[in-house]
């Protein structure tokens, strides 16, 4: 038995036929040993996951492979008969997708789903199959197994289907995993969770796993060897720990450049100009010539070849050509200008002040539709931004930040509390007054592809707010303003006749800032606006909120989860769980000094890009409960590594750590 | 919560009967035409007219009429035929076994025909196969009853003499008759196979279910169509009132005994009680049919039947 388990070649894989196929992987060479992570790496539309597919033979409809070899031991994949393909698919080596919501059947229990895939791999009958997979899902770490192989998939939690789809994949004792962005849909903490079941697993079995994602953090964490994609392509092969320190294709030094930190808090992060070419396109030169910082003549002309630099370590680029090193010009750092900060200011005035708001979604039941509870999605939340200030409001998906965001707008009424807005109580305005203070605060989605009318041209998408609220004197006098606001978010101004679908998802996103900013609010809530968006255009947009801060003094209200972005944007953090606040502070108090267990597991989860900076993880168990029927006590208790009998009694007080750092937290030492 | 669930269901569908009761009632006493004029003859005494008005009750005030009526339904008592003074009740069950006969074999016909034209249209959209089972769901669609039955019966039945003409005793007499009824189901049913299994094709669980190695025929009949009854269902009880609607039509052609031809020859003669008593048994399956569908619904899909946790 060799070493070596997988050997990709020239492998090109088109989609669609006709004149200009897309070639969505164009000449992938990969080597994958046993029991190694491998770690396909790029921003969406690289072709990872089309290679992953390629590999697998999935491919959807209209695609085709032209090219190369798939080699699995010696075994050349692409030739076999599909009906051999079958045993080796789910077999040999099986697949893990990015959705795990979407990619279990919703009318089929789970225990049924990953039986079908026992009784395909396993020579196993009856009784035997419902042992195994019973053993399967305990393996994943799902307590109660055997209640759960009755369950279906809605009944379980995002991260439980996640290890439901690693036991379906682990049925058939694979030697190879694929893990399509196997945490990308999760939180953080269950991110965390996965990562290490992963990392388990892969040693119990002694499968290697080839990995797709574009997160560096998860690829410091958990991989030996990497490859970077681009435009089809592998750019970069390397060692995680050689990638780390000395990321060499131009490419692959703006992804970390363009990494939102605490230390690049001063400046504006690097980005990459332009876009990602279209992939029907005939390439000349580089595919990244455009948008290389490094560009000469022959990336132009010449289509640069893989240097193999040493064993394991390779980069496609004219700059490492024997020839003609330039290499000497790289170690530079891309150094943009630093504009000068804004001095910050603590004693602004207050703009929005928010105390105790309460959301509560009644549940019905029964005959008559009685109201048996509540979903107290908020539930007694205080927080204050000043003018011009950034407060960042922290959670996991369903603790209620969101609805948070609405209910200040008015969006969704408040069930109690109050929300006062440059010295107005919006929750007693009547419905006119509201209609005119809607200009001052707006609103950002984290989808930009939904948010914007698709029938609507972008000049009217900008201009709506404008004519609603009366803004400008006539329709040309407004065109002239949406001219300017087009300008100011960076998009050429022909965009007033085009359409959203015309756009990509950051040039969406630049068309929703415009859209809010037409009213000249004082105040925009940004709800993930920067999710939905790969890293190198996640960094355009957040410079661009930023520079509109200190230009027009804005205050944003920005509800994330990723707490890199609220390290480089945020003054203040809010850290919510389950309806409340259980942090709040500077963002240096926070996220220094954080001191609820909650922040702190929150914290310790996120992957770091650095091999290196090994850190002690703390992890939580299981889920964050239902917000209809939260936890006796502090709600954090059940999975809070410091929780004492004393936590179970009363939800705890708020213990005052300086002038603007608070915890709800009895084990606080003030 | 089951038992909840069908108590509120049964109630709104007591609630829908009961409207369509009053609003036949009204309807049929407002249109012109007078059932003592089609039993006595235009040469009839008025004294005579008189006297049989006021033996039918048909003297009364409507509302009166009515609530008499619907005092009778308490009792399931539907009344007598104006026309032949039989009680309504027995009239219904002679007719009924027919047409049910009828819109039973219409319904297996169409879900015969359409589930494996509707999948092979899915799975070779764009093809020549696809091509073919859309054009078929188009002239199935578009042909109507009334012209279908009697080209059916000039074709097997005059030309060929493969089949009766009409009626119900003769054997095969079942086929064509069915054949007319069932074809627009099995259209619009073919379509929505097809619409319905091409969004489940790309569901991301189908990939799941082709990346653990299952054979195709297995994706597709165990995973793909598991998802894609769902809404075959709900069409298939809302296309049920369609087929009942047909089924009049059909009957006539074909003078199949049935419920159809029943309720066609009571209008004619302004036959009330017999009327009335077609369109509640008509509405009542309707209800009863819908209301099965959804509990059938909640029974296929565990989304609804357990609910989120």
């Amino acid at each position: 038995m060799s070493d070596l388990l997988l050997r990709v070649s020239n492998l090109k894989t088109v989609i669609g036929s006709g004149d200009s196929p897309v070639r969505v992987v164009d000449g992938l060479d990969l080597e994958i040993r046993r029991g190694e992570t491998f770690t396909l790496l790029g921003e969406s539309g690289c072709g990872k996951s089309m290679s992953a597919l390629s590999i697998m033979r999935l491919l959807p409809m209209g695609g085709h492979i032209i090219d190369g070899t798939v080699e699995l031991d010696g075994v050349d994949l692409l030739k076999l008969p599909e009906q051999e393909m079958r045993r080796v698919r789910g077999g040999r080596m099986a697949m893990i997708f990015q959705e795990p919501m979407t990619s279990l059947n919703p009318v089929m229990s789970v225990g049924k789903q990953i039986a079908e895939s026992v009784q395909l791999h396993d020579n196993l009958r009856g009784a035997a199959i419902t042992k195994r997979v019973v053993e399967l899902l305990d393996d994943v770490g799902i307590p109660d197994p055997e209640r759960r192989a009755q369950e279906y998939p809605h009944q379980l939690s995002g991260g439980m289907k996640q290890r439901v789809m690693i036991a379906m994949a682990l049925a058939g004792r694979p030697e190879l995993l694929i893990a399509d962005e196997p945490t990308t849909a999760l939180d953080v903490t269950i991110q965390a969770q996965v990562l290490e079941l992963m990392g388990r697993l892969k040693r119990e079995y002694g499968m290697a796993i080839l990995q797709i994602t574009h997160d560096l953090g998860v690829v410091a964490e958990s991989s030996d060897h990497l490859a970077v994609m681009y435009a089809g392509q592998v750019v970069e092969r390397a060692s995680c720990r050689g990638f780390f320190n000395k990321p060499l294709h131009p490419y692959s030094q703006k992804l970390f450049d363009s990494l939102p930190t605490e230390q690049k808090r001063d400046r504006p992060l690097s980005v990459i100009k332009g876009t990602v070419p279209p992939l029907d396109s005939q390439f000349i030169g580089c595919r990244f010539a455009d948008r290389c910082d490094h560009v000469f003549d022959r990336c132009r002309s010449e289509v640069p070849q893989w240097d193999l630099l040493s064993e394991g370590q390779g980069v496609r680029c004219h700059l490492y050509d024997q020839i003609d090193p330039k290499v000497g010009t790289l170690c530079l750092p891309t150094e943009t200008v630093v504009e000068p900060c804004e001095q910050e200011k603590r004693d602004k005035p207050t703009l929005l002040s928010v105390s105790d708001l309460k959301v509560h979604f009644p549940i019905y039941k029964g005959l008559f539709k009685r109201t048996v509870g509540a979903v107290k999605a908020v539930d007694g939340l205080s927080l204050a931004i000043k003018e011009g200030r950034t407060l960042a409001l922290v959670g996991e998906s369903g603790c209620g930040k969101t609805t948070v965001g609405k209910a200040i707008l008015q969006l969704i009424r408040p069930t109690a509390g109050s929300a006062k807005f440059d010295g107005d109580e919006l929750t007693q305005l009547s419905r006119s007054a509201l209609r005119t203070r809607r200009r001052d605060m707006q609103i950002i989605f984290q989808d930009p592809v939904s948010s914007m009318n698709p029938r609507m041209l972008v000049g009217d998408i900008v201009a709506e707010g404008m004519v609603a609220q009366s803004i400008g004197v006539d329709h040309a006098d407004r065109q002239e303003r949406v001219e300017r606001l087009l300008e100011q978010v960076g998009l050429p101004v022909s965009a007033i006749n085009r359409y959203p679908h015309e756009f990509s998802g950051g040039q969406r996103q630049r068309i929703c800032i415009a859209r809010a900013l037409a009213v000249n609010p004082r105040l925009i809530i940004c709800d993930e606006p920067t999710s939905a968006l790969d890293v190198s255009v996640q960094a355009q947009i957040l410079n661009l909120l930023k520079s509109l801060q200190s230009e027009l003094g804005l205050s944003y209200l920005f509800i994330t989860h990723n707490i890199s972005v609220v390290a480089y944007l945020a003054h203040e953090v809010a850290v919510m769980y389950l309806g409340r606040i259980v942090e709040q502070g500077t963002v240096e108090e926070v996220l220094q000094t954080p001191a609820h267990p909650y922040t702190q597991a929150l914290l310790s989860a996120v992957p770091v890009p650095d091999p290196e900076r090994a850190k002690e993880r703390i992890h939580l168990q299981g889920d964050m409960p239902s917000p209809a029927v939260p936890p006796v006590g502090c709600h954090f208790h059940p999975r809070c590594p410091q929780a004492t009998d004393l936590c179970k009694q009363a939800y705890p007080d708020r213990v005052v750590l300086s002038d603007t750092h608070t915890v709800y937290c009895i084990h606080t030492e003030r | 919560m089951t038992i909840n669930l069908l108590l509120s269901r049964l109630i709104s569908a007591l609630l829908v009967i009961f409207g369509v009761i009053c609003l036949v009632f009204l309807l049929l006493h407002m249109v012109p035409g007078d059932p003592v004029e089609v039993m006595l003859g235009e040469s009839a005494r008025p004294a005579d007219r008189a006297a049989l008005r006021l033996a039918l009750g048909l003297d009364r005030p409507i509302l009166e009429q009515l609530f008499s009526y619907l005092n009778g339904l308490l009792h399931f008592d539907l009344g007598q035929s104006l026309h032949s003074r039989q009680p309504i009740t027995e009239l219904l069950m002679q007719r009924l076994p027919a047409t049910l006969e009828l819109t039973g074999a219409a319904l297996a016909i169409a879900v015969i025909t359409a589930l494996p034209l509707g999948v092979m249209a899915a799975l070779y959209q764009g093809k020549k196969q696809d091509s073919g089972a859309m054009l078929f769901s188009l002239l199935g669609i578009s042909i109507p009853n009334f012209w279908l039955g009697p080209m059916l019966i000039l074709l097997f039945s005059l030309w060929l003499g493969w089949t009766p003409v009409s009626g119900r005793d003769a054997p095969g007499a079942l086929i064509l008759p069915a054949i007319t009824l069932g074809t627009a189901l099995a259209a619009i049913l073919a379509r929505m196979v097809r619409s319905t299994l091409l969004e489940v094709l790309h569901e991301d669980y189908i990939r799941t279910a082709q990346a653990k190695g299952l054979a195709r025929s297995q994706v597709i009949w165990r995973h793909a169509l598991g998802n894609a009854w769902l809404p075959i269902i709900t069409l298939l009880g809302l296309q049920l009132g369609a087929l009942l609607d047909g089924a009049v039509i059909t009957e006539t052609i074909f003078d199949w005994p049935g419920l159809g031809s029943l309720l066609v020859e009571s209008i004619q003669k302004r036959d009330y009680p017999a009327v009335q008593g077609c369109v509640l048994l008509i509405s009542v399956t309707y209800v009863v049919v819908n209301m099965l569908t959804d509990l059938l619904y909640s029974w296929v899909d565990p989304r609804i039947r357990i609910g989120e946790t």
